[in-house]
């Protein structure tokens, strides 16, 4: 670790930190309603997919009904871009006439980018069409941001209203996440991608001779404006197998950065919005240092594991100070590729520009942990922010009885509905995570996808159930998941974080939003508090380090001690 | 449910048109004027040939020229159609005989230290760099074999050495292909 | 049963409650609680292994014999310390039967009629008549119909100085168990003896009627969803235990699941529970219901009456302003004279300051062949005619009158005087002799020593005093300020009392308060915790969801209290219980898998001996620090009035770092006694 290695990571965050807190009030202006600096420009496109939709943007909905239009839109998102993969063979723009995908893949795929999570288990360049690339993957990762989004505003709304029956209208918030927040920055962040080096072409590849003499094919397509929603989105499919870990989807330091900032940014933005929406600043400044004390944390140990190499090659003769350079670029450093790695996976981003594979054991642990508490450090866009609130809430729930009164957050008392609504969707993801793994774990047929024997086998299935259920999509890559049982089970978990999540989440926002919102005394433990703050840290590695510790001690923390031992597998 | 098949069918539509076409299609239409070399993949041509790309790294294998680090990246490593790194764990059996049997090569070639890059695959396959330890190391060779003096080859190293902007963004490295090229074109013996 | 305080742990409770906690094993009792009932089953499910290797004559028997042992412990220990927080409640209330079950009750045909029937006191129904006369016991709540009686309420209250009972008004209302001490009273039979308030408090403790109260019930969702989680991690590790080739057996993976599943909460859940309502007893308040108690501890409004209360409840003289020319000995002694027949406090509170401040001699009226004049509404003045003098005193302009001046033309220094009396809240009296102006008295409602203190402490807990009175805004405004309550209710009807709380909680909060009069009764069935006072009538009481035996309205700050402590012991143990598994993993993570990966040896920080003895432990633990907390939970954890931060800082760094240390301690020590005794 170097000063200069510190420093790199400080300007980015500080970058994200300078722009998130505009953007997150300007968010809470779209979501308002409100006038807009863009709004001449976007207000008559707006109005007119209200009118072709026949939208009353002005009618909210209840809970019930905005989670029923948001399960409409991505079941029949879900549909169609399942159709287009299975029937692409027969479909226009397939010029290099790539034949249907198989159902299992064709679920897999088409649950991964509904969901957000954008888990590949396939080469894009070999099997996609442009059709489905466009009409299909790429419009999700828009819309899978944009539902998000809505869910965290209407989420948010629960806390800023008072005896509320409404949450706002599920279509409205999507549009407006998508035609005010995703389209405008993807627009920005892909012109300032193109101008940084990036391509953005139709053409499919470029035929070179190598010095040498050999030929070199080079893949090529429109990178920018897929790597620009694809990191603003948190969606993080990339256009190439390697991820932003290939020059062209990360040519070089500065678009490393640009590309780390971008993924921060709305989730970090959206706490703001939290904030100015619930009429308290403070709050969500407060859930946004729990998030980054972590954040940083977690890169910190990273950097400080990758830095320190792996023992087995320095005693295999390799020189030491480089740190561990097995799966990284040249490019981007030790801190700036501890800091991607760190930020995709407590985004629920997922995309790469290391190969987390092969990480040191707890440099690859923190990376599946931070997916395993969660998503929430921001977490993705807007998943990442109603996490962090059913979090909040436990927290709260526990504090808030050490100082003898029935909990409230944000001025809503938190009782026994709530608390069933808020477990029954912390029970998901270890069921799913852990529930998965097991049974991959017994199965010999799911082990022959293994690339690692030994316990760096069972990461590489743990960190795959992760990602899915945490709805990253980023991957101990080695695992070949592209088989019936994997495309079906991890298709499964992705299926369950997102939704089987959501759901309760929007109960329990419903019920928040029916509650009056009870003036703060006294003899209330203020959720603004450093306090609380740390006591939301604890919360949340206590509770994640319960859940998965016994997993990863037989993962990731043997691998360390056995690396220290000088064992291989 | 029903009442909410018709926003959902309309919206997808009019969503789909607009961030799947007409948003990668402006996009590509923007590049294409404003940027028109690195929107088409920063091609390199010697003539009328294309010989690779700035930022795709490629193989060399001849002593002539300096090697690139490991790839993972297709069959035969750097396949610019087949990104990928070698996935293995810290602690596979594979990844350490790998790195055993390189460190070794580069030893017998007269190698006192060896850099971490040397060894070890790259993310994508397909990293363009090497550090300027790595360059350093494979002076010698490069000299020998063009029939240059050590000093002057190092001298390239030293130019073409990538600073980190304002000292702080990137890290110090080589693009091997650029480095290559520079030999092939400006240094006699290139021919030889 | 007020002054009988029940030693934490009382051997005859003790026996009792290890006998109950082997009843209470029994499903359908044990179901009530998720995680012991987890608990159990996993108990059963090692019990049946263990039995199938006695057949089949398997090794390890000693070590899943043990396990079996401590996990049937952990259950007895839970229902142990449920049982004696039951057992505690019961020994109040068995201490009340006795002196309710030998009473004979005289039961009247008819309200007329005055002959009587001896009839058993448990068998009287609603609406019976019956008549208690000096000596008697009254049988059962009621409200007196005819007569008046003093009563001596000490049986419930402690108090023992008699108090009135009479038919009509706000003191018709008895209590059963109470004692007649003179003349007689026909009463009115208005509760079941099964359900009066002294019924209804046993059932409470007792666990018959016991439900979860709200906060329980959210604090046990939570604790059955960690249970849920702890079962998903447990029996998932046994697949991915498998992975590696480790075989893990039911046994100690039963033993993992109860050392995580938070059984030290789970455990004492229902006992914090019990403790909480019987806490209150002890303040001689008794609980209608345990939501009440709870929703005492989250009051963010206490209503309170001025008079009785804040202040002493009479307007007491303060002060003597004298016009110029006159000194205030010549107003005191005027006063004096002037209100020598005056038996009202007022009266009696400006002799009081005559004698004692300007210590004036008390004078012999009667020998000075004075007539008094008595007060009259016409007039609004009273006095004293004495040698020739005629004193009198009253109000301003009725004295002015006498005099035959107008407040116009009177002394400025006189009129100044009456003014800021009148700004002040109090009430001016004129004195005067014949036709000159003496001067004037302050009457003041005089605050009650200590009390502004007492809101002082409120405000820090984060509640908010309102003063109810009938005073005019003038006068409310100046006692408020003076007793340093928060906002006040001024010329308050019933309605307007009832107004307000509905005000306050539709802003979201929570009110208490306490009344004793028929017409409070609306506003206490209103607010969210409703004190009513012993002394009050029957229909007051039945509207609140506590009734104060000492009748004093300061004890809802006690009670608000208790509800607090209730709270504040179920969130910390709930933190030492989920803190506590920290140290678990490290005990049992590495034992389990030592074979396999010997390097997981690291993680064996307390360096347990064995891994039998490191899981052993680990359950022993467990088992053993739910006894080690059954008087903390009895107890309650004690509040203190310094602010929601200053109180979590404290719990967290107690139950939350001690909850994470004490295990490491406590297992390594039990692992040295376990590897010592051989028993692993």
């Amino acid at each position: 670790m170097t000063i200069f290695g510190w420093l790199q990571i400080a300007v980015v965050l500080g970058a994200v930190l300078l722009c998130a807190w505009p953007l997150g009030l300007y968010m809470a202006r779209v979501f308002s309603g409100e006038k807009t600096p863009i709004s001449p420009l976007v207000r008559p496109i707006e109005r007119a997919f209200y009118a072709a939709s026949g939208i009353r943007p002005e009618k909210e909905q209840s809970w019930l009904s905005y989670t029923l239009a948001m399960l409409t839109f991505n079941a029949l998102g879900f549909l169609i871009l399942y159709v287009l993969l299975r029937l692409q063979g027969n479909l226009p723009l397939n010029p290099q006439g790539f034949s249907g995908v198989a159902p299992d893949l064709a679920f897999n795929t088409a649950m991964s980018f509904v969901t957000n999570t954008n888990w590949q288990a396939y080469g894009g360049e070999t099997t996609m069409s442009h059709l489905v690339q466009m009409a299909g993957l790429a419009v999700q990762n828009f819309l899978s941001a944009a539902t998000g989004i809505a869910l965290a505003i209407a989420v948010t709304r629960a806390f800023a209203r008072s005896s509320a029956q409404t949450l706002g209208n599920f279509w409205v918030d999507m549009t407006r996440a998508t035609l005010y927040v995703l389209l405008p920055l993807s627009v920005l962040l892909a012109i300032a991608f193109v101008l940084s080096g990036m391509p953005q072409t139709l053409a499919g590849s470029v035929e070179a001779t190598t010095l040498e003499g050999a030929k070199q094919t080079i893949a090529l397509g429109p990178v920018a404006s897929q790597e620009a929603i694809k990191q603003l989105g948190t969606n993080g499919g990339g256009f190439f197998n390697a991820n932003a870990a290939h020059p062209f989807e990360n040519p070089n330091a500065w678009t490393n950065m640009l590309s780390i900032w971008s993924m921060l940014l709305i989730s970090t933005a959206l706490t703001f919005t939290f904030g100015r929406m619930v009429g308290d600043g403070h709050q969500g400044v407060a859930l946004l240092i729990a998030m980054y004390t972590l954040l940083i944390a977690a890169t910190g140990v990273v950097y400080w594991a990758e830095t320190s190499g792996n023992r087995l090659l320095t005693q295999a003769g390799v020189e030491a100070t480089a740190g561990n350079m097995e799966g990284k670029e040249v490019r981007f450093g030790q801190a700036l590729s501890a800091l991607y790695v760190v930020a995709t996976t407590a985004l629920s981003c997922g995309a790469v520009n290391t190969m987390h594979d092969s990480l040191t054991p707890l440099g690859g642990l923190v990376p599946m942990f931070m997916i395993q508490l969660g998503e929430i450090l921001p977490g993705g866009v807007g998943s990442g922010l109603y996490g962090m609130i059913v979090v909040a809430i436990l927290t709260v729930f526990i504090a808030g009885l050490m100082v003898g009164r029935t909990p409230e957050y944000l001025g809503k008392k938190i009782e026994a509905r709530e608390m069933k609504l808020a477990i029954l969707a912390l029970l998901v993801l270890p069921m799913a995570i852990l529930g998965f793994s097991a049974i991959s774990a017994m199965m010999p047929k799911a082990l022959e996808s293994l690339a690692n024997a030994g316990p760096h086998g069972l990461s590489e299935i743990l960190y795959a159930f992760s990602s899915a259920a945490g709805n990253n999509g980023s991957a101990f890559a080695g695992l070949n998941a592209n088989t019936p049982w994997y495309n079906t089970t991890l298709g499964l978990s992705m299926l369950l974080g997102r939704f089987a999540y959501v759901v309760p989440v929007m109960a329990l926002a419903g019920a928040v939003a029916a509650k009056k919102k009870v003036p703060a005394s006294g003899g209330t433990f203020p959720t603004d508090s450093g306090l609380f703050v740390g006591l939301l840290i604890g919360v949340i590695l206590i509770l994640g380090g319960l859940q998965y510790f016994p997993a990863l001690a037989l993962g990731p923390i043997v691998e360390h001690v056995l690396m220290h031992a000088g064992k291989t597998f | 449910m029903l009442n909410h098949l018709r926003p959902a069918l309309v919206l997808l539509a009019l969503f789909t048109m607009l961030t799947g076409v007409v948003y990668p299609l402006a996009m590509t239409g923007l590049a294409q004027v404003m940027q028109p070399s690195a929107a088409n993949g920063s091609i390199l041509m010697r003539g009328h040939v294309a010989v690779g790309s700035a930022l795709i790294g490629q193989s060399f294998t001849s002593d002539r020229y300096f090697r690139p680090r490991p790839s993972a990246a297709g069959q035969n490593g750097y396949d610019a159609a087949s990104s990928s790194g070698s996935n293995l764990g810290p602690i596979s059996k594979k990844l350490i005989e790998r790195v055993e049997g390189d460190v070794a090569a580069l030893r017998r070639a007269g190698a006192s230290v060896v850099p971490a890059d040397a060894v070890t695959a790259s993310a994508s396959g397909l990293d363009p760099h090497i550090s300027a330890a790595f360059a350093a190391l494979q002076v010698t060779r490069v000299a020998a074999a063009r029939n240059l003096p050590e000093t002057r080859v190092r001298a390239l190293v030293q130019a073409l050495t990538k600073r980190p902007m304002l000292g702080l963004i990137g890290e110090p490295r080589l693009n091997v292909l650029e480095l290559n090229l520079a030999l092939d074109a400006g240094l006699p013996g290139g021919a030889g | 049963m007020t002054t009988k305080v029940i030693p934490l742990l009382d051997a005859a409770i003790l026996r009792q409650a290890a006998l109950d906690a082997v009843v209470k094993l029994w499903p359908a009792k044990l179901v009530r609680n998720p995680v012991m009932f987890v608990t159990a089953i996993v108990a059963l499910l090692v019990t049946m292994l263990l039995l199938r290797d006695l057949a089949t004559g398997r090794g390890g028997l000693l070590f899943a014999g043990q396990l079996a042992a401590w996990l049937w412990f952990t259950v007895l220990f839970a229902n142990f310390a449920e049982a004696i927080a039951e057992g505690r409640g019961k020994a109040h209330a068995d201490a009340l039967r006795a002196t309710r079950s030998e009473t004979r009750a005289k039961l009247l045909s008819s309200s007329d009629d005055d002959k009587w029937e001896s009839k058993a006191a448990d068998l009287l129904v609603v609406g019976d008549i019956v008549l208690v006369e000096a000596g008697d016991i009254v049988p059962a709540d009621g409200e007196v119909i005819e007569g008046i009686a003093s009563v001596n309420e000490s049986a419930v209250t402690g108090e023992s100085a008699p108090v009135i009972r009479e038919s009509g008004g706000d003191r018709s209302a008895v209590t059963g168990g109470t004692t007649v001490i003179s003349d007689w009273i026909k009463v009115r039979v208005t509760a079941e003896p099964g359900s009066s308030f002294l019924d209804r408090m046993i059932a409470l403790v007792e666990g018959a009627q016991r439900q979860k109260t709200p906060n329980e019930l959210a604090l046990s969702i939570l604790l059955s969803g960690m249970t849920l989680i702890f079962l998903i991690a447990v029996v998932t590790l046994w697949g991915l235990a498998g992975y590696s080739g480790t075989v893990l057996s039911v046994t100690v993976l039963a033993a993992l699941l109860v050392t995580l599943i938070p059984t030290t909460i789970g455990g004492l859940l229902s006992a914090i529970g019990i403790a909480g309502m019987d806490r209150l007893i002890r303040f001689n308040v008794i609980a209608t219901s345990g939501r009440a108690v709870e929703a005492a501890g989250d009051v963010d409004t206490l209503l309170l009456d001025k008079t009785g209360t804040i202040t002493y409840g009479n307007r007491l003289a303060a002060a003597f302003i004298p016009v110029p020319g006159k000194t205030d000995r010549d107003v005191a002694e005027a006063a004096l004279l002037s209100s020598l027949a005056d038996e009202t406090p007022e009266g009696r509170s400006i002799v009081a300051l005559a004698m004692g401040q300007f210590g004036q001699a008390e004078p012999n009226a009667g020998h000075l062949g004075a007539t008094f004049i008595p007060f009259s509404a016409q007039t609004r003045i009273s006095g004293i005619d004495l040698g020739g003098r005629s004193i009198r005193k009253g109000a301003v302009d009725a004295i002015l009158k006498s005099t035959g001046t107008t407040i116009e033309s009177t002394f400025a220094a006189f009129r100044d005087a009456v003014e800021s009396i009148s700004r002040s809240g109090g009430t001016p009296l004129a004195v005067a002799d014949g036709q000159t102006l003496i001067g004037v008295i302050h009457l003041k409602d005089v605050v009650k020593p200590g009390i502004k203190e007492r809101f002082a402490a409120l405000r820090a807990m984060g509640i908010k005093t309102v003063m109810v009175t009938g005073d005019n805004p003038v006068t409310a405004a100046a006692i408020a300020s003076e007793a340093g309550v928060d906002d006040y209710i001024a010329e308050a009807t019933p309605q307007d009392k009832l107004a307000y709380i509905k005000a306050e909680q539709a802003k979201g909060r929570l009110i208490a308060m306490c009344g004793d009069g028929t017409n409070d009764a609306p506003a206490l069935a209103q607010a969210d915790v409703g004190v009513a006072m012993q002394t009050g009538t029957q229909a007051a009481r039945e509207a609140g969801n506590m009734v104060d035996l000492d009748s004093n309205p300061t004890k809802l700050i006690e009670v608000t209290e208790i509800g607090k402590q209730l709270l504040m012991t179920r969130g910390s143990l709930t933190t030492f219980s989920i803190a506590n598994d920290v140290a678990k993993y490290f005990a049992i993570i590495p034992a389990l898998f030592l074979a396999t990966y010997p390097e997981l040896g690291a993680l064996n920080v307390m360096r347990l001996e064995t891994p039998e003895s490191a899981i052993l432990s680990a359950v022993i633990f467990n088992a053993l620090v739910i006894i080690a907390l059954i008087p903390l939970a009895l107890k309650g954890i004690s509040y203190r009035p310094i602010g929601a931060a200053a109180l979590l800082r404290r719990n967290l760094l107690v139950y939350g770092l001690g909850g994470l240390v004490a295990p490491f301690v406590g297992i390594k020590i039990i692992d040295i006694v376990v590897t010592t005794l051989r028993l692993a």
